[in-house]
């Protein structure tokens, strides 16, 4: 097993370890603390995968700005009672574990044979990890995404103008 | 069993986290939590975009994940504003007491 590998185990067990921990917390403190961890981990994936720059952002963007608004509004909610856990998984519960077990199996199965045609399952050589780096990825992203980038721009606007407007409007 | 790091393994452990987070989608009833569990999910579609992109050296798939991670930010931020005003109304998260079109 080369370093790589192990890294990989690392942090596979780390992530599935805390994914585990966000979805059974009761307090949804602990559930954020997990998933900040979760992000990390994924940020180490990426960087694995020789996305550095996207590894950036996901810990400026996720572990940072996204985590830190859900800790903000569950400080601000002032949080009485936590979720009732006990008396057994009602009828919904049980079929939302069969559900989501089922597919599970099934994306197992899929991904456990060949991924497709003429996709590569071998360690790619050194020109695939130059090409995540934000001076390669921002080659693409300024001249055939442009327009798609200029709508998420427009989208992100949406997004602040329908937060505030929503906050503000109870206080009327 | 000589074990090298392949495009399956980066594959079956983002389908793992994202039915992690299906579970929570599915069977949480406090909607922070099923908020996280579905940014869970984002991030777990993620992943398997990047190490497609890695391995077919294919550039598209990591633009494709900088704007999901936009409009992931974007949700959020509705999002959230919304469960401050629900929670503002009925002083609860649970999703069971949002019934309000039901009778």
């Amino acid at each position: 097993m080369d370093a790589q590998t192990i890294v990989f185990a690392i942090l596979a067990l780390v992530s599935l370890f805390s994914g585990i921990m966000v979805v059974t917390r009761k307090n949804p403190v602990y559930s954020i603390l997990f998933l900040v961890l979760t992000f990390f981990c994924y940020a180490g994936f990426y960087v694995l995968l020789g996305a550095t720059f996207l590894a950036a952002i996901q810990i400026m963007v996720y572990a940072g700005a996204i985590m830190v608004l859900f800790l903000f509004v569950v400080m601000m909610l002032n949080l009485r009672e936590p979720e009732k856990m006990e008396g057994g998984a009602s009828f919904f519960q049980t079929l939302g574990f069969i559900v989501a077990g089922g597919f599970a199996l099934v994306l197992m199965a899929f991904f456990a044979g060949n991924p497709g045609p003429g996709v590569p399952t071998y360690p790619p050589g050194a020109a695939a990890y130059a090409m995540g780096d934000t001076k390669e990825l921002g080659m693409v992203l300024f001249t055939d995404y442009v327009f798609p980038f200029e709508i998420a721009g427009i989208l992100l606007l949406a997004a602040v103008i329908g937060a505030v407007a929503l906050a503000k409007r109870n206080r009327a | 069993m000589e074990m090298t790091l392949g495009l399956n393994h980066y594959l079956i452990l983002a389908a793992i986290m994202f039915c992690i987070g299906m579970v929570g989608v599915l069977t949480r009833r406090n909607i922070l939590i099923i908020f996280m569990s579905v940014e869970l999910m984002l991030n777990s579609a993620n992943m398997t975009f990047i190490a497609f992109s890695h391995y077919l050296m294919n550039p598209e798939g990591m633009v494709f994940t900088f704007f999901t991670l936009t409009v992931a930010a974007a949700e959020v931020g509705v999002g959230l504003a919304i469960v401050v005003t629900i929670f503002r109304k009925t002083e609860s998260l649970d999703i069971r007491k949002l019934n309000l079109l039901k009778n």
